[in-house]
């Protein structure tokens, strides 16, 4: 199972990536694995902004659903698009072509309650 | 309260084949082993086998036993010959449904009757309460192991460890026989997949040999393990139902498209009340149905007219492998049954299109 260092992780299983007050989210390799063939990614909150753990889309897998929750508050400046045709891609590159959103943080001093990596291992327990 | 599940004789081994264990009927049970998708379509081109030990067995013996069938069970027990497998179900006293069940005749004195794990206990105290015909049963559950080993390959691997005469045998009969050096094991034609091949029945004892047996004479044709994942989407695109799901304590088998295991040649416990509804028609009916729209549909989804009424319930629903689409299974009032009829299954506050699609969805 792949934990990328530079990346920083939610409890419900988001990895974020900062990039100035821009952060790029997606799910965690150990959250595509749970979840299975991924079928349908939705996310329909482009333009919204959204507090800290608002429903931001919905993953669906052959058996499950699962909410996406905001790892910080924020307004959704982008969705993946070739999630739409390729839901597949999270499954295979959960950290790369599977990225979900970008998103314009809106206070930056929230990014300090997210977890570092090997803390985020130690909650999926490895 | 994980600790009081029960375990199949394998247990061991499907958990050093790396499965994700979940309780399921009381017991942990191997869910998946490696990929959903890849273990279903496993099945439906090859060969899988799953281990579905969880499953209970009836022995029911006695001069009485096929009058005594055919007065709990739904189907026309007198059909049946020696070494012939019959579909059915227990009606209760309620104008529903105790469980669904495998009838098999041994011979017409003795039957072995197989029952859902989640109804074991229910279903032994239902035949004991109307047991009036002086028969003897036992229960014989713990005792058997039981692998479906299913796909169009399923024959091949199984052809080389035997010497009965698997290819003669027609859908829904078994034999007794030697397997893979076993003495003793049943072999029945039948499955919950669509995808033919056959059901090993075997006592624990000599379980283990039987599953290394049947992966060693599968290799060959790709065989795999496949979890109660697959076996759920398996069925779902065959229209079989589901215990708990399609049909339960409060559905009449008419009312669920049953009406082919509910034979009204003779009189079955509450059987008046069924022929009533098919005579006068029911209040609703099970129907399946494709996605048009993108979306998936699952159980206890609310579907809907164009105008956005409910007119029922989802009762199984899945992305099916085979198809690419979502597909589901559901109670509607009677006026939405018609296969082409437009509904609407309002997935998360959206009405998404779908089209009311005969049984089973893969042809």
């Amino acid at each position: 199972m792949n934990f990328p260092q530079d990346l920083l992780y939610t409890k419900e299983h988001e990895w974020v990536k900062l990039d100035g007050d821009v952060a790029i989210v997606g799910v965690t390799d150990f959250a595509q694995s749970e979840l299975g063939d991924i079928v349908y990614v939705e996310i329909e909150t482009v333009g919204q902004t959204l507090a800290k753990d608002e429903i931001f889309g919905t993953v669906e897998a052959v058996k499950t659903v699962s909410d996406l929750f905001l790892p910080v508050a924020g307004e959704v400046l982008e969705v993946n698009d070739q999630l739409s045709d390729a839901p597949e891609l999270v499954n295979s590159d959960p950290y790369g072509e599977g990225w979900m959103i970008k998103l314009k943080v809106s206070d930056l001093s929230e990014i300090e309650g997210l977890m570092d990596v090997e803390t985020y291992k130690q909650h999926v327990g490895h | 309260m994980e600790e009081q599940l029960k375990l199949v004789h394998l247990n061991d081994i499907h958990i050093s084949l790396g499965a994700k264990m979940v309780p399921f009927a009381g017991y942990s049970m191997p869910v998946l082993y490696s990929n959903l998708i890849q273990e279903h379509l496993a099945v439906r081109n090859a060969a899988g086998v799953f281990d579905v030990s969880h499953m209970g067995e009836f022995v029911v013996k006695g001069e009485r036993a096929t009058e005594f069938l055919q007065y709990v069970t739904s189907n026309d027990v007198s059909v049946l010959y020696d070494g012939k497998v019959q579909y059915s179900c227990l009606p209760n006293d309620k104008g529903g449904i105790v469980d669904d069940l495998l009838v098999y005749r041994w011979n017409e004195n003795e039957y072995y009757l197989v029952v859902n794990a989640s109804n074991i206990e229910k279903d032994w105290n239902w035949l004991q309460q109307n047991n009036t015909f002086g028969v003897e049963m036992e229960n014989i559950s713990d005792n058997l192991s039981l692998f479906a080993v299913q796909g169009p390959k399923a024959i091949e691997a199984l052809r080389k460890l035997t010497d009965l005469d698997l290819d003669s045998m027609e859908y829904y009969s078994f034999k007794a026989g030697t397997v893979a050096g076993i003495e003793d094991v049943i072999v029945s034609a039948t499955g919950y997949t669509g995808a033919g091949g056959f059901e090993i029945y075997v006592w624990n004892k000599d379980a283990h040999k039987m599953w290394n047996a049947i992966f060693e004479a599968g290799a060959e044709f790709g065989i795999i393990p496949v979890g109660l994942g697959a076996r759920d989407t398996l069925r779902t695109e065959m229209g079989y139902c589901l215990y708990g799901n399609d049909i339960d304590d409060t559905t009449s088998p008419i009312e669920a498209g049953l009406g082919w295991i509910t034979k009204f040649n003779k009189s079955f416990i509450n059987s008046d009340f069924h022929k009533q509804i098919k005579e006068n028609g029911a209040t609703k009916k099970l129907i399946g149905f494709e996605m048009i729209d993108r979306g998936i549909p699952r159980q206890h989804y609310e579907i809907m007219d164009a105008e956005g009424n409910i007119i029922g319930e989802v009762t199984s629903g899945t992305q099916s492998p085979s198809l690419n689409k979502g597909i589901g299974m559901g109670y509607v009032t009677p006026s939405f049954t018609k296969s082409g009829t437009e509904i609407f299954i309002n997935i998360r506050n959206k009405q998404l299109k779908a089209v009311v699609s005969k049984l089973p969805f893969l042809k």
